[in-house]
């Protein structure tokens, strides 16, 4: 008998989705693959996007879908979704503060819903109840400002006061011996988490199932208009696209420079960090501006925790001691009991800060470049509605409603979207 | 129940016998010594099982004996997820398993292991989600069944917060890890004058030395670390912190180093990284049970605690180390039945000949390839051995040896946390099998075998040479530079393929994630090639030992599976902290400032109830807080009618002075000064370059050159930095201090306040001719010398009193003195709020937002038109000349009956939100609501009606009306 280091061998059977049974069922591991195997890239695409995050990935499968656009290559230089999509808190929600932003993320909401079934793929959406928590007159007077754009706009939030938070969430500390008591919060029961990965997977799959071509460790460097398009030299040869978007947070400046323009954005580390699992005590998802906390338990039971935005601009994904010990501070002020807990692992991203706390989407002064970026704190709870609307934008060529508010231009004509007041967290 | 015998010293290095301890486990009681963790006292007692997997839930037992592996994760009281192989016993504790249903000992869960062929990799994203063969179960339905399988211990919301604290330390060179190459390190560094600070994770110096076999003599390790340890303990420069936790590299060489119940926090001009390397499991079918362990582990166990970890062992083995373990093994009264070599031969060194010398059976060529569990796969009883044939691939009829201890001695993997963290580059080396340091950072140095020396004497010179070159990079003269050592001995010690993957599973490569070969192959047959996202997809090395063991298997399958070099596939990222830390430990104390002004005890003795102000705490109202309403109101009444005194002293100070001062100011704010007249007060008003409106305040001229500035309570800490970067740039010839802390403030306000301040301020002329509204002095209050400001919030006659914060409290008595005869009162910043909103007056982020421009906020009258510049200016004509959409209005309710619409209830206009209020409140003093809003443009005329939505989506309707509400012609307040 010879046994060989490993003897499934594929079988390139159809994907599954009946469940279980089948794979236990089935002698040989079903190997159709999600992504094709990387292929040389081509000369010419009537898309390229730059940038192979969540956005990005996104807006390739709903150019796909809806447009029928399928000669398209999303390039990134790392591996796939490996930026901030990889980097982020896992939060979806739509309790803003303006009509124009509480509008876009609703569409968002109501995309993600539905994209599990969709994809086929299970995101492990779940829709957990987010508490904004607030600890000053001034922090709840905003919370109400937020519940009511947000009743009027017809998204599900409310104003609730400290002893409904205290019967709601009654992990809380709610003592008013402390620095930072608790006088309220804004609750918003469609708040959830998903598994953020996989839902750039999804459209990953979605995309390649259509056509599209995923190129991993592809970077872009260099940027030139041509003739009926742009090109783009990469390092791996280079290739002319009709219409290029970018998606491609934490380097959105730098890349817009290639292409030949600026953007108001400065570039600040977000970090984060995680827990060893523990049996689920907490349902809620928790966030505190004052405090700059924001706390949900995973799906595998471990505690994802962020907070405030590093202080300083940097263009690095580098960890700090003092992150995480401010965050531990604040967060055992709100869960005392959680002292002898222990975090397992910390890690930072980049986040795209604009002066008025609201992303960029649209066209760009450079013809058939557009762009997705901006994303601050708020880049993955965008991700199916800057997908879809930037796919119809780059189809089009023109800017729906839904995006207007969002143009690059507003800066220089004062039409800002002020959503400083929505930032779960301190900048 | 009472401890097995243990071994004789000098085994059992760690434990005191004359000191017993006694605990419990899982409900039984288990007898130690002191010294013992919780997962030696527990073998000591031959008790095997201390976990359940995590999905599978499958029994395990220590790996590593190290605190480097999730099998020996265990629950104390209030403290889920410890580390039993690195938790010391003490008297009483209770100790008890995790992640099982009904007990350790048979957890009904262990169903789940009979399943596992139904949970292929990545199984949740394919299933759950949608109507399918389980019973029509949506992930609504499945979630919380998952959901209340997940995690491993279990916090108890009740516990209380303990006690943590924090140290800095400084000092020339750090050297984590206090092996033979670490003291080395130290030694030399020392030797040459370097501060030095050695720390190390165990309870003694030595590392290896401490536990391994060095030799063909059981003494070989100890008698080197006696010899080295009594070095450093002789050593004045170096200081030896033990049983302590370098937990990660931060930038800069700075280091949190965890001991007890504290956080050091170290800075070093030089890291020298000495830590090791962790011995690596194999991996074939039931690699994961009860009895397999490290041969490092099994070593741990006899010289550390005296514990004979079996008694019946197979060595499985790829080094000559592990020929050392059979020694140990065999003269710790332990039957080897065999050494199964994975190597053609063994070597021919002199430990390997040592232990062939005994006439152990060495069974050459072959590898374990799945062991027999015992009952309830708690134990093993066996092992099943095969011929290998091929890299991976082995051939072979079951032939089994019955054992209850199978050792893996196969290989290494460098500890290379601390090197990851800072940056460093490692690279698979084909020729050792091994991670090998291709590039370190500036000032960290590593050594020893993270360094890829193994040799005993090689580390030792290695140690010495790192040493060297950390005092030499320190500016130390450290003599001439040490020998290198000729070899490095890492060459045959990893074999390069320790994987038989077993047609029926259950080879695990993760033992925290219950990850098998397939596991790790079939998330490449998804197409998750890159590994990276076979990390995030599979989720190996996501677990609570974050892919210390697995990380190195799974690095060479994906190689395999896609026929490259493992060093072009790499390892996935370290991320600190390097073990597991508490909450805790990186909270410390959780010092919270607090700003308290000079008079906080007398608000306190008078009953205020206090508020947060950003760092401050102020009086929010005087008095109980059932009576809120009331205090309020006779607050505002006394200050209306007689006099009422308020702190300020969380104003923001700031003095401007210099030839430029007045120029300094023209530029930061909206307003003209440089002919400002001294003597004289000017509202000040703050954009920033967007135009936004960031402050306000007031600036006192006194005199050509000096002008003192308030700001906002939370606001000034912000324009005191920005007017410094402000000036880094402009190079005025200013100069600006920030005194709010030097200084405290009161104002006392309302009709008598003129002849209260009489009382006791004789050297101003406090007539109206003499000292007019808007105008400033100084002077003295009660022999206090003060700065007098005739400014007012509230609307009426009255006087801030600027004074050395030392003399805050004999101000606020003497004022509370003087006023007494005239019915004096001490009002808190609600009744401040009322009476400002009264007189119309704004605050700053309340009655502003993120994007005001000083237009919209009716604030145009503070804006000079004739200057050529200020912040914002530019901005602000920009958004004129676009057209101002918006505008804060004063506003009445039409229905006097209608309730009080509260702050940010939205103005609606044809189901459009054109704005909200910001201000609302039924005025005693006026007798009705009024209140500020934001009104679109052509809703803001005097007269002009519009809607609000208020609580319930009830509209009510209110009337554009000027402010101010009170006293319009502003007669009161210039009295």
């Amino acid at each position: 008998m010879v046994h060989y280091w490993y003897n499934n061998k594929p079988a390139g059977v159809e994907p599954v989705a009946l469940g279980l049974l089948k794979f236990g069922l089935r002698r040989t591991y079903p190997a159709k693959r999600h992504f094709p195997k990387a292929k040389e890239l081509k000369r010419t695409y009537d898309v390229a996007i730059i940038g192979g995050g969540g956005h990005g990935l996104a807006a390739a499968y709903y150019l796909a879908r809806d447009w029928g656009v399928t000669n398209v290559a999303v390039l990134d230089k790392g591996y796939l979704a490996g930026g901030n999509t990889a980097r982020n808190t896992t939060i979806v929600r739509s309790n803003y503060l303006t009509p124009e932003g509480v509008r876009f993320y609703d569409e968002s909401v109501r995309l993600f819903r539905d994209l599990a079934e969709e994809f086929d793929y299970n995101l492990m959406y779940s829709e957990r109840g987010h508490f904004t928590l607030a600890h000053t007159d001034a922090a709840l007077r905003t919370m109400r400002w937020r519940a009511e754009v947000n009743k009027h706009m017809g998204v599900n939030s409310e104003l609730v006061l400290r002893d409904d938070v205290a019967r709601m969430v009654p992990q809380l500390n709610m003592s008013e011996d402390v620095r930072y008591p608790i006088l309220g919060a804004l609750y918003h029961p469609p708040g959830a988490i998903a598994r953020h990965d996989a839902v750039a997977w999804g459209y990953a799959r979605g995309a390649a199932d259509r056509g599209v071509e995923i190129h991993q460790l592809t970077e872009v460097t260099a940027i030139r208009p041509s003739p009926g398009g742009i090109e783009l030299t990469t390092n791996r040869g280079t290739i002319h696209a009709g219409k290029v978007l970018q998606a491609t947070a934490g380097m959105s400046s730098v890349v817009a420079k290639m292409a030949g323009f600026r953007l108001p954005i400065r570039t600040i580390p977000l970090q984060a960090c995680v827990s060893l699992p523990m049996k689920p005590f907490l349902d809620a998802i928790i966030v505190s501006g004052s405090l700059h906390v924001y706390i949900s338990q995973s799906a595998r039971g471990e505690l994802v925790m962020g907070g405030s935005t590093d202080p300083y601009q940097l263009y690095s994904t580098r960890s700090t001691l003092d992150f995480k010990e401010g965050l531990m501070m604040h967060m055992l002020e709100l869960f005392p009991f959680l002292s002898e807990v222990r975090l397992l692992r910390q890690w930072a991203g980049m986040a795209d800060m604009t002066p008025d706390f609201s992303p960029i989407m649209g066209l760009t002064p450079v013809e058939n470049y557009y762009i997705d970026a901006g994303w601050g704190t708020y880049g993955f709870k965008a991700t199916p509605v800057s997908g879809k609307r930037m796919a119809e934008t780059v189809a089009t060529g023109k800017v729906p409603d839904i995006l207007a508010p969002f143009r690059l231009d507003r800066f220089s004509t004062f039409d800002l979207v002020g959503e400083k007041g929505a930032a779960s967290v301190g900048h | 129940m009472t401890a097995m015998p243990r071994l004789a010293a000098p085994n059992g290095l760690l434990i005191d016998r004359n000191r017993p301890v006694s605990f419990t486990f899982e409900g039984r009681e288990i007898q130690g010594f002191h010294g013992d963790t919780i997962a030696s006292a527990l073998l000591g007692a031959d008790v095997k099982v201390l976990s359940r997997s995590f999905k599978y839930h499958r029994p395990r037992g220590p790996l590593t004996m190290a605190g480097q592996d999730a099998n020996t994760l265990v629950q104390l009281p209030g403290e889920p997820n410890v580390l039993a192989d690195r938790t010391p016993i003490r008297d009483g504790l209770v100790v008890k398993g995790q992640n099982y249903r009904g007990s350790l000992e048979d957890d009904r869960l262990m169903i789940l292991d009979r399943f596992s062929r139904f949970m292929p990799v990545g199984f949740y994203y394919k299933t759950f989600f949608k109507p399918g063969l389980f019973g029509g179960g949506s992930w609504k339905f499945w979630e919380p069944k998952i959901r209340a399988m997940a995690g491993l211990g279990v916090v108890d919301l009740n516990h209380p917060h303990g006690y943590y604290d924090k140290q800095y330390l400084f000092h020339d060179v750090v050297v984590v890890g206090g092996g033979a190459a670490g003291m080395s390190a130290a030694l030399k560094a020392a030797e040459a004058g370097a501060d030095t600070l050695l720390v190390d994770e165990n309870p003694v110096l030595g590392g290896a030395l401490s536990y391994a076999r060095f030799g063909p003599e059981s003494d070989g390790g100890r008698s080197r670390m006696q010899a080295l340890a009594a070095r450093v303990a002789a050593e004045p420069r170096i200081t030896v912190m033990t049983d302590a936790s370098c937990q990660g590299w931060f930038a800069d060489n700075w280091l949190p180093v965890i001991r007890g119940k504290r956080l050091y926090k170290i800075r070093a001009k030089a890291v020298v990284v000495a830590t090791g390397s962790m011995e690596q499991p194999m991996v074939f079918r039931h690699n994961d049970l009860p009895g397999v362990m490290l041969g490092s582990a099994a070593q741990r166990l006899i010289r550390h605690y005296g514990v004979r970890p079996g008694s019946r062992a197979v060595v499985a083995a790829a080094n000559s180390d592990a020929y050392g373990v059979a020694l140990d093994l065999m003269e710790a009264g332990i039957d080897v039945a065999a050494i199964v070599d994975l190597r053609p031969e063994p070597g021919d060194d002199e430990v390997t000949k040592a232990a062939l010398a005994t006439g152990v059976t060495v069974i050459p060529g072959f590898t374990p390839w799945q062991t027999r569990p015992g009952f309830g796969m708690r134990s093993i009883v066996g092992v099943e051995i095969a011929r290998i044939t091929g890299e991976g691939r082995a051939e072979g009829e079951g032939h089994s040896i019955a054992c209850d201890l199978l050792c893996m001695s196969t290989g290494y993997s460098p500890t290379a946390h601390l090197l990851y963290h800072s940056g460093a580059r490692l690279e698979y080396d084909e020729a050792t099998a091994m991670m090998a340091i291709r590039r370190l950072p500036d000032h960290v140095f590593a050594c020893g075998s993270v360094n890829g020396v193994f040799d005993i004497a090689a580390v030792i010179q290695d140690g010495e040479r790192a040493g060297w070159a950390a005092a030499c990079d320190i500016g130390l003269d450290a003599g001439p530079e040490p020998a290198a050592p000729n070899r490095t001995g890492a060459e045959g010690q990893t074999h390069p393929w320790p994987i038989f993957s077993h047609p029926k599973g259950k080879d695990f490569v993760d033992f925290d994630e219950d990850l098998q070969v397939k596991d790790i192959l079939n998330a490449m047959a998804d197409g998750y090639d890159h590994v990276e996202l076979v990390k995030r997809y599979s989720t190996v090395g996501m677990g609570p030992s974050q892919g210390r063991h697995s990380a190195i298997t799974t690095m060479r399958l994906v190689a395999k599976a896609q026929g490259v070099s493992p060093a072009l596939v790499g390892t996935t990222t370290s991320r600190p902290p390097y073990q597991p830390e508490t909450f805790g430990h990186l909270a410390g104390r959780g010092f919270e400032p607090v700003r308290l002004t000079p008079m906080h005890h007398r608000h306190l003795e008078a009953g205020a109830q206090m508020m947060p102000a950003g760092l401050w705490l102020r009086p929010a109202y005087y008095g109980r807080k059932e009576d809120r309403e009331k205090a309020i109101a006779a607050e505002a009444l006394a200050v209306r009618q007689n006099v009422g005194i308020i702190d300020v002293s969380t104003l923001g100070g700031l003095e401007v002075r210099g030839p430029d001062a007045a120029e300094f100011l023209n530029r930061m704010y909206t307003f003209a000064y440089l002919k400002q007249p001294v003597g004289r007060a000017r509202y000040v008003l703050m954009t920033d370059m967007s135009g936004v409106v960031t402050d306000d305040g007031v600036a006192c001229r006194f005199s050509d050159q000096h002008f003192y500035v308030t700001a906002t309570t939370s606001g000034a800490q912000a324009v005191y930095q920005h007017m410094l970067l402000m000036n880094a740039q402009w190079r005025l010839d200013v100069d600006v201090t920030n005194v709010t802390a030097s200084y405290c403030g009161v104002n006392i306000a309302g009709p008598k306040s003129r002849e209260v301040l009489a009382r006791i301020c004789s050297d101003v002329d406090l007539s109206a001719e003499a000292f007019p509204y808007m105008a400033v002095r100084t002077g003295t209050v009660a022999g206090i010398p003060a700065r007098l400001l005739r400014v007012g919030f509230v609307g009426e006659l009255g006087y801030e009193i600027h004074a050395p914060a030392s003399c805050g409290e004999a101000l606020w008595d003497a004022l509370m003195e003087a006023g007494r005869d005239f019915g004096i009162r001490p009002f808190g910043v609600e009744a401040q709020r009322l009476l400002r909103l009264e007189k119309g007056h704004i605050i700053i982020g309340q009655d502003t937002d993120g994007l005001t421009n000083p237009v919209e906020a009716a604030m145009d009258w503070a804006i000079s038109r004739n200057k050529p510049f200020f912040v914002g200016g530019r901005s602000i004509a920009m958004q004129e000349a676009r057209g101002i959409t918006r505008m804060l209005v004063g506003f009445e309710l039409v229905d006097p009956k209608a309730p009080v619409p509260e702050e940010c209830h939205l103005v609606v206009r044809d189901g459009i939100i054109t704005g909200r209020v910001t201000s609302a409140v039924r005025s005693p003093t006026l007798g009705k609501v009024v209140g500020l809003a934001y009104v679109a443009r052509d809703q803001s005329e005097i007269g002009s009606r519009f809607n609000i939505k208020i609580a319930g989506g009830r509209m009510i309707e209110a009337k554009v009306v000027p402010v101010p509400f009170y006293d319009p012609e502003n007669k009161r307040q210039e009295l």
